[in-house]
């Protein structure tokens, strides 16, 4: 059940590719055990707010907390270390990997807690049979649905306090895109705080406490997904009807 | 005659343990940075200059002693080199970052040339000079090393990138440098594990012939590019390709040297190497791809 504290708290983000700006100052926040949306049109800078929130992409200004700690300028190995997991956007597997090593690389800041690390193994093997089924074959040779378990799958063995999930309906069937999200879902019921961005506005609010929209790299509106789902203009932007 | 070839497969084979050696770290350095090191055959150089130098004279230190500092040596050269001219260069075009190693290996070259002058140098040898015979084919200890070490090395780091999870960070550097930050690897660690990985080689590498060859401040050119020859030949990218690369490049230059002239042994590899890049860019052990130009 979400509680008052927040896990992340975003303040004033921006960042920059070159001279060209993507975010311009973004704040939100996620408290433990809610599940956030973050909807916004094709380069409205979604996936640039996640990669500046793990680090792999500088921020230009404003601040990220985990807690009450500061982890804007962290290295992307530390911010994974202190709980924030991430599904990137178009699944990244590493390929030519096996479906085993991809989910051991997940554990690697955890690599010494072996017994967590093999527990968490079987855990997402029964959590996705046919990832274990397909173990010991390359991450290359999955279909994209495959794919997207073990992306999710691989995060989830970083033990996250945090999860991020860059638009995992990307390119998969509907019945795929309705699998994928009751596997969020059941992750949030589970306690798992997660913070969700998606195109698949209506899928991601559907399942969310809480959303933020983002337009051309700034917030520009919040409330609860249920009142996001009711506004005029979100309805007209981003659900077609 | 038999007992001719048999000679030239035993040279052949000690050659190419070490040229086997040299395109395996190319290979390691290429499979995690996209990087063509053609400071590799430093590597080599610089491990068995070391060794010489640590266990001269009086004051030398013991040979075991000697070879694990020339060792430990040449791996902080390699780190230097990645952490000073490789890592600031991210992102740089290939041609960049070969133009970066080849500066490197004339640096390193010029530092030695400094240090030792332009002098010939020889080792001892392991476990002393008397010949080992084989019909009436001659083997001295000091080949039976090479292979042998060779023979271990490349066990070794077969185990290190199948079996280990750090063999395996590097691996995912290597394929996906985005995702592998977002698992949590150190992915700029990995990378100096890499270049010290492959200095490591290229000094055993050095240290093994180098009572066999002789040695001096440019010994590692023709080194290096025989290496880059074979890991050409073997698929650039595909370490145990590398290997065979190299042993393959030892046995045709002993063979053609033994039964044609010695006059064309160099030759002959470059000639390998040229008819590769024109017939089969991706090595005889290679995916054929596109990707990687
Ligand atoms: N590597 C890059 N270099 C330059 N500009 C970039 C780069 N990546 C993204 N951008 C720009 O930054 C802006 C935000 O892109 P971003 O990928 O974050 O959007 P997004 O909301 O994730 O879009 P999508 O729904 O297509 O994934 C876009 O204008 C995009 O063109
Ligand atoms: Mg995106």
């Amino acid at each position: 059940m979400p509680s008052d504290t927040p896990l992340l708290k975003v303040d004033e983000l921006s960042s920059h590719y070159g001279p060209i700006q993507a975010l311009f100052g973004v704040s939100l926040e996620v408290k433990q055990g809610e599940l956030v949306a973050i909807v916004g049109a094709n380069g409205a800078g979604k996936t640039t707010l996640l990669h500046t929130l793990s680090g792999v992409q500088k921020a230009s200004g404003g601040q990220v907390f985990l807690d009450t700690r500061e982890i804007t300028k962290q290295k992307p190995h530390k911010i994974v270390a202190a709980g924030v997991c991430h599904v990137p956007e178009g699944r990244q597997v590493f390929a030519p990997l096996s479906v085993d090593d991809n989910l051991r690389l997940g554990a690697y800041a955890l690599r010494k807690e072996k017994e967590w690390v093999e527990q968490e193994l079987d855990n997402i093997y029964t959590l996705f049979p046919i990832l274990n089924e397909k173990s010991a074959q390359s991450a290359g040779t999955l279909s994209g649905g495959q794919q997207q378990m073990l992306a999710i799958g691989r995060a989830l063995l970083g033990r996250p306090r945090l999860l991020l999930l860059d638009e995992p309906s990307m390119g998969l069937a509907p019945l795929l895109v309705e699998e994928i999200f009751r596997v969020i879902q059941s992750l949030n019921d589970q306690g798992v705080t997660i913070l969700l961005v998606e195109q698949n506005a209506r899928a991601a609010l559907g399942i969310a406490n809480r959303g933020y929209v983002l337009e051309t790299g700034k917030v520009v509106l919040s409330a609860g997904a249920d009142e996001l789902l009711k506004d005029e203009a979100v309805r007209r932007a981003y659900l077609g009807y | 005659m038999w007992d001719q070839i048999l000679q030239f497969l035993i040279t052949g084979v000690t050659v190419g343990a070490t040229y086997a050696l040299v395109a395996l770290g190319f290979a390691i350095i290429y499979n995690a940075s996209d990087v063509v090191n053609f400071a590799q055959g430093e590597f080599v150089m610089i491990g068995a200059m070391t060794a010489i130098a640590l266990s001269a004279g009086d004051g030398g230190l013991p040979l075991p002693l000697a070879l694990i500092g020339a060792v430990l040596i040449t791996i902080a050269v390699g780190i230097l080199l990645q952490r000073f001219a490789i890592a600031p260069a991210r992102g740089a075009s290939v041609v960049t970052t070969i133009i970066i190693t080849i500066g490197a290996s004339i640096f390193l070259r010029g530092v030695a040339l400094l240090v030792w002058g332009k002098d010939i140098f020889a080792m001892p040898h392991f476990s002393g000079e008397i010949p080992l015979h084989i019909g009436n084919a001659t083997l001295l200890p000091q080949n039976l090393w090479v292979m042998g070490g060779a023979a271990l090395l490349v066990m070794g780091v077969h185990y290190f990138f199948n079996h280990t999870i750090i063999g395996k960070a590097i691996l995912a550097c290597s394929c996906n440098r985005t995702a592998a930050h977002l698992v949590g690897i150190n992915v700029g660690l990995m990378m100096l594990v890499a270049y010290g990985l492959s200095a490591f080689l290229g000094a055993m590498a050095g240290i093994l012939v180098a009572p066999i060859t002789f040695t001096s401040y440019d010994a590692g050119v023709m080194l290096g590019l025989k290496g880059f020859s074979a890991a050409i030949l073997g698929g650039m990218g595909n370490p145990m390709g590398a290997v065979a690369g190299g042993l393959a490049l030892g046995l045709i230059e002993s063979l053609a040297a033994g039964l044609i002239s010695s006059g064309y042994k160099d030759a002959i590899g470059f000639i390998i190497l040229l008819l590769v890049l024109f017939i089969r860019p991706s090595g005889m052990f290679g995916k054929v791809s596109a990707e990687r130009v």
